[in-house]
């Protein structure tokens, strides 16, 4: 693969994710893949604030392990968040002199470094914008076609009025003039954006929250309760009109407690229901998921991970909520969790569990982040996929109706309110056949394997995880770290090593019988994950006999695990 | 209240084959009698009819129904009731629980509902104590109250005023009764059903085992005796409300607001919300 990684960074309320937003879009329409992530602090304006960016020549998943370009419009607080933007002898700096010196933590780290006088410049403008100017100024370095530029600019920020469109443009283009002025793209000759072959394939852009609303409209949901949370309001937000669209419903609640139970109360009435929050939210959710367990109540809640315990740091990534998902119910509580495996994935993860929850009647859990969910990428449009099995509906009775009669499979017919004669009470008082409240041992036992039995002996098909390459070195890992470990075993195996790959998107229950096949022949394992205390390990430990030679790169957030971190950590131990 | 229709569904049509849990001259039982006796009155098809409710001796009622019930968690029914009146607007939704399991665990719920003003009529059996958990105080016990193991001392708080709190917080149907007069109950319940909003029934129902001296409430209770009940008029509610002793009943306060309704929607295909996700 070959990319491009460029940072703009400046205090939060300058625009640089306004600025980032716009070069991915106009990259996007050259043909080439991208990713952006954010990095800001919890200020809503004047904290600091930064867009990560990466173009490739094929999909790209993750961050590259440092920055070919750092655009700073200043350096509040830079900080925060200089270990975000790994800097090498290979990178360069523009600054603007008028915001002050290069800080010795960036110049320390030995780049190149160009003054650009992106104020001056802003100030020569009609409303000019110094974000505006420093787009221009890369754009003339990418040799990005400037009519292309113009036209992304003026369809982004039409909804700002012509006047912005306008001082936008001028600006941008007195940036591309000050770029010319400088040479800049002779100091940068060799950052361009990388080449793609042609394709008629249709590309999307698109964040893993919205992949996520994406599938759970394409798994038919039709009813939504929110309460907003960073970093998981924006999935809720953009399903709100949309939803509507579809003929749904999207209920703004008081608080988790009744999201939860309103997505119950939805699904109690025969409709599909999601709710979305963070690590806060589904600790005050997890009463009612075991609720919808024990009444068998299909839900499904998309949790997108921030920094924890408590509030911790709501607005960056870690992977710390997969103890919580896994075991967070009191009782025994069996339910599904899985997890997109890129942003793009969030669609099939989201989509998989609307299936999985409907068709099996519990709760599935959902495991997006930050990293996912605030991240924008350029892909490929993510495959049609469709389930067959629905919910399994009781028709009319012909005896009397028994909501939790005990099935092979552990699946009861589900009667909706409204059918004639087929009246229960959905209980989470431990219950019998009929949904009467029961103390019997009997009862008890019985209704435990059944909700057990549905869950283990369920077919969950190609879907579970994704398994490539070969070799008796391999890598195991979930959910965002997928993305840099996918990219790390390619490093390895084009410079002519063997390795193999396995992400899981099923986490519970652990298809450890397919996860044992895919470690055949594995004598070396290294499981990557974003957490301080090896969480997934455990947990894997806990479930399956591992390889004797397992080695843990369990790093906690919010700085991305990166593909030459893993890429050492299996060379190290060859 | 008389049954209107003959051929239709009675009021034991309604009621389930199991035995309630409830003591022996406990006020729910008369609650019961009195919702079924409204549905009958109402001729509402028991299959329309969902009931939910959330933990306590009062949450127990959907199963001793023949409704489409839900019995969930301690404090959360009317979030429940919310969504499956938001799914399904066609169901008649009915909430019933306790006095702790709605004005404590459940009373930010309690506020919210009463000010989204859905379609959805909520019944508390209200008996000032805790029974399920063998008496402790509740929002509603009086300060004094010194019966329980866990306040010996009484919990020196100011009884929480349950109906003028939903007049307060936007309930657009606010009534008390008593479950001893379940003729008037069943009346205010088939009242409050045919509203178009959130209607709250304030029900004072007696525990024997943990307040023998609720036995008094069959004597003390009456009539508000105004002329100018109901009233559309919060002010005059909430001052009728607030200088009463608490043991009158009838229906207060009724209000036209519009209830909450899904929004209209517009039609558009799946496939075009996927265009917008084109390069």
């Amino acid at each position: 693969m070959r990319s491009l990684s460029l940072a703009l960074v400046g205090s939060g309320g300058a625009g640089v994710v306004t600025a980032g937003g716009l070069l991915l879009a106009a990259a996007a329409r050259t043909g080439s893949y991208a990713m952006m992530r954010r990095s800001s602090g919890p200020q809503i304006r004047g904290g600091e604030s930064a867009a990560l960016l990466r173009f490739a020549d094929q999909a790209v998943e993750c961050a590259d392990d440092s920055f070919d370009l750092l655009l700073a419009c200043d350096w509040r607080n830079v900080d925060r968040f200089v270990d975000e933007i790994p800097l090498g002898a290979h990178s360069l700096v523009l600054y603007d002199p008028a915001a002050g010196e290069v800080p010795a933590l960036i110049a320390d780290c030995g780049p190149r470094l160009l003054a650009v006088p992106l104020a001056d410049v802003a100030a020569s403008v009609h409303h000019g914008r110094i974000n505006m100017v420093a787009l221009g100024v890369i754009a003339h370095m990418l040799q990005l076609d400037a009519s292309l530029l113009a036209s992304v600019i003026t369809d982004t920020l039409a909804h700002k009025g012509h006047a912005a469109v306008a001082a936008s443009h001028a600006a941008v283009a007195a940036g591309r003039e000050l770029g010319r002025r400088l040479a800049v793209d002779a100091t940068g000759s060799e950052l361009r954006l990388p080449a793609t072959a042609a394709t008629d394939a249709a590309r999307w852009t698109m964040t893993g929250n919205e992949a996520c609303g994406l599938g759970a409209l394409r798994g038919e949901v039709r009813f939504v309760a929110a309460y907003p949370i960073t970093p998981a309001s924006e999935l809720l937000e953009w399903l709100a009109p949309r939803i509507e669209a579809l003929g749904g419903t999207l209920l703004q609640a008081e608080d988790e407690l009744a999201s939860v139970n309103m997505i119950m109360g939805a699904s109690f009435g025969g409709v599909a229901s999601l709710t979305a929050t963070s690590g806060p939210g589904l600790a005050l959710m997890m009463e009612g998921l075991g609720l919808a367990v024990a009444s068998e109540t299909p839900v499904v809640v998309v949790n997108v991970m921030r920094g924890g315990p408590s509030t911790g740091i709501p607005t960056k990534s870690e992977q710390t909520d997969l103890n919580i998902a896994l075991y967070g119910m009191h009782g025994e509580a069996p339910h599904i969790v899985l997890a997109p495996l890129s942003i793009g994935d969030g669609v099939l993860a989201t989509q998989w569990a609307v299936h999985l929850a409907e068709s099996l009647q519990t709760a599935v859990i959902v495991l997006s982040d930050q990293l996912l969910g605030q991240s924008r990428a350029v892909l490929d449009r993510p495959a049609d996929v469709s389930f067959m099995r629905r919910r399994r509906v009781a028709g009319s009775a012909a005896a009397a109706y028994q909501r939790y009669v005990l099935t092979a499979d552990g699946v009861s017919p589900m009667a909706i309110p409204g059918s004639s004669g087929m009246a229960y009470t959905a209980d989470g008082l431990e219950h019998d056949q009929a949904g009467i409240p029961s103390t019997r041992a009997r009862d008890h036992a019985e209704q435990l394997a059944k909700r057990e039995r549905k869950l283990a002996e369920a077919d969950y098909g190609p879907h579970w995880g994704e398994v490539s390459g070969d070799g008796s070195t391999a890598v195991i890992t979930w959910g965002s770290c997928t993305g840099a470990a996918r990219e790390a075993v390619q490093r390895l195996r084009a410079s002519g090593n063997r390795a193999r790959l396995i992400a899981l998107r099923l986490l519970s229950p652990l298809p450890a019988a397919r996860v044992a096949e895919a470690l055949s022949g594995v004598e070396r394992l290294l499981v990557v994950e974003q957490s301080h205390s090896a969480q997934f390990y455990r947990y894997l430990r806990s479930q399956m006999d591992l390889p004797a030679r397992t080695d843990i790169l369990a790093r906690a957030g919010p700085v991305p695990i990166a593909p030459g971190e893993i890429s050492a950590r299996l060379q190290a131990g060859s | 209240m008389s049954e209107q229709a003959l051929s239709g569904p009675r009021a034991k049509d309604y009621k389930s084959e199991i035995k309630p849990i409830w003591c022996p001259g406990c006020g729910h039982f008369g609650v019961l009698t009195a919702l079924t006796k409204a549905l009958a009155a109402l001729q509402l098809a028991p299959e329309q009819v969902a009931l939910i409710s959330g933990i306590g001796c009062a949450s127990r009622i959907p199963a001793y129904t023949d409704l489409f019930g839900f019995h969930g968690v301690h404090g959360r029914a009317l979030c429940v009731a919310t969504g499956l009146k938001a799914a399904r607007p066609d169901l008649c939704v009915l909430v019933a629980g306790g006095d702790g399991d709605g004005f404590s665990i459940g009373g930010n719920h309690f506020l919210h509902a009463c000010r989204r003003n859905m379609d959805i009529t909520y019944i508390v059996m209200d008996n000032e104590v805790y029974g399920m958990t063998k008496g402790q105080a509740s929002p509603t016990t009086a300060p004094d109250w010194v019966a329980s193991k866990l306040t010996p001392g009484g919990t020196g708080l100011r009884s929480f005023q349950p109906a003028a709190l939903a007049v307060a917080a936007g309930a657009t149907f606010v009534a008390r009764s008593f479950s001893g007069r379940s003729n008037e109950v069943a009346q205010i319940i088939a009242r409050a059903i045919q509203h178009p909003g959130f209607s709250f029934v304030h029900v004072l129902s007696p525990c024997l085992t943990y307040r023998p001296e609720q036995k008094e409430w069959k004597h003390a209770v009456t009539d508000f005796g105004r002329d100018d009940l109901p009233t559309a008029n919060a002010a005059l509610a909430m001052q009728v409300l607030l200088n009463d002793g608490g043991l009158s009943t009838g229906l207060i306060y009724e209000f036209e607001r519009p209830a909450w309704r899904p929004r209209a929607q517009t039609g558009a295909g799946l496939a075009a919300v996927e265009e917008e996700f084109a390069v």
